[in-house]
């Protein structure tokens, strides 16, 4: 049991990398990465709602749309009770935790469209996890967004200061950066 | 009539999605292992952008201004749905080749910017063609990418074999490095064809649209600051 949970959430955190491998959640990691603070503060906000989400669709999945055999549904279900649930988060880290909701508060807006949050969920589905493995393999995979992003923006501040041919500034550059990382985190893949 | 040229204009050349706007970056990276992949991604968003783009143009005046962004969410959700039931049905090959990407056009940011931005503002018409001209710029941004990919990364284009028996194909081109490789190098092109023609590239810390620009980039055109915000 534990063994097949570590399985997974190694699987999930550098074999398939969410961004470097599957490319979910493009968007926020080329656009939120210019500095190791910022992209710090939006990689934990989206482990919290990744790992979050998967639990409560998982459920939903589980007993309400298994039972009534409605499973055609789960594109629109996953994403509102996602949309749904950013919006809840928001409102409940705003009234009762101040601190995390200025540390997170920013990146919950921009995660509602981000891809890996239904991307996961739909996994799950696909590949038939319990809801305990559900929320194993959505945590790894926010963790290995957290860990892809963080490491662009160290490398994206060591870059600011470079010599860059004039075509290849802002976004060419932080591809080719992307792809190199891609490349490095090929080197995962002989822990399968 | 002309409007409606325009809008096929706008969306193929002037604010296309994929080289301009740089948006629906996940799709785009993900799918165009092969130029038949994206055309079959192009098109299928296409079908999406259409149908929404015309059932929330035709809605925009009973959709409540409070509520509208979950209201677009669902009729959007809706269509991929119907679209990814009738792809299973009819063309399994690119069901199956698409996978995970298809049900995920949901929360692609071209479609749900245009609802935002043009449909639920225009009528029905205009809201079509918009739809379209932004779909076929997508397909085409995707197409390029693809062929491009599959040329280098197997020495053919469509399938069919171009480069012949002695090409080694360089496979790490249709692996995901390559799709940054490709997108790099193609947002650089034509940032070198704009500096030779003499015209700025827009490489300024503003927002002015033109998120292939941006130092900032990714914002999905959001046009959210994150620094500032903070």
């Amino acid at each position: 049991m534990i063994k097949e949970l570590i399985i997974i959430a190694i699987g999930s955190a550098f074999i398939n990398n969410v961004v470097l491998s599957q490319f979910l959640g493009i968007c926020p990691f080329l656009g939120v990465s210019k500095k190791i603070n910022t992209a710090a503060g939006m990689g934990s906000a989206v482990v919290f709602v990744i790992t979050l989400a998967s639990l409560v669709a998982g459920a939903i999945y589980k007993y309400l749309l298994v039972p009534f055999d409605i499973t055609y549904l789960q594109t629109i279900v996953f994403i509102l009770v996602i949309a749904a649930l950013v919006q809840f988060v928001e409102m409940f880290l705003k009234k009762r935790m101040k601190g995390l909701y200025q540390a997170l508060g920013v990146y919950l807006p921009l995660i509602t469209t981000n891809c890996a949050v239904l991307g996961v969920a739909l996994t799950n589905v696909k590949k038939d996890y319990t809801i305990l493995e559900g929320v194993v393999n959505g945590l790894a995979t926010s963790v290995g967004f957290l860990v892809a992003i963080v490491i662009l923006a160290g490398l994206r501040e060591k870059m600011e200061y470079n010599d860059i041919p004039k075509p290849f500034r802002g976004m060419p550059v932080v591809l080719l950066t992307a792809c190199l990382m891609a490349i490095a985190f090929f080197g995962f893949s002989g822990l399968k | 009539m002309k409007k409606c040229f325009e809008r096929l204009f706008n969306g193929l050349i002037k604010e296309n999605p994929t080289f301009v706007l740089m948006l629906g970056m996940c799709p785009t990276l993900a799918v165009t292992t092969s130029a038949i992949n994206g055309v079959g991604m192009g098109l299928t968003t296409t079908a999406v952008l259409i149908l929404s783009n015309i059932i929330i143009s035709m809605l925009r005046k009973v959709i409540p201004d409070g509520v509208r962004i979950p209201a677009f969410i669902v009729v959007i959700a809706s269509f991929v749905t119907i679209t990814e039931l009738l792809l299973e049905a009819y063309i399994p090959s690119l069901y199956e080749s698409l996978g995970l990407y298809i049900p995920l056009i949901v929360v692609n940011c071209i479609i749900l910017g245009r609802a935002e931005s043009f449909a639920s503002k225009n009528n029905v018409i205009h809201s079509a063609f918009d739809g379209l001209g932004m779909g076929l710029g997508f397909t085409f941004g995707l197409t390029c990418i693809g062929i491009v990919r599959e040329l280098i990364g197997n020495g053919s284009v469509f399938d069919i074999a171009v480069l012949g028996e002695s090409y080694e194909p360089l496979t790490i081109f249709i692996l995901a490095p390559g799709a940054f490789l490709v997108l790099a190098f193609l947002v650089a092109l034509m940032n070198a064809i704009k500096l030779k023609k003499g015209r700025d590239t827009g490489i300024t810390g503003d927002c002015d649209k033109l998120c292939r620009n941006c130092p900032n980039t990714g914002c999905a055109g959001k046009r959210i600051d994150t620094e500032a915000v903070r």
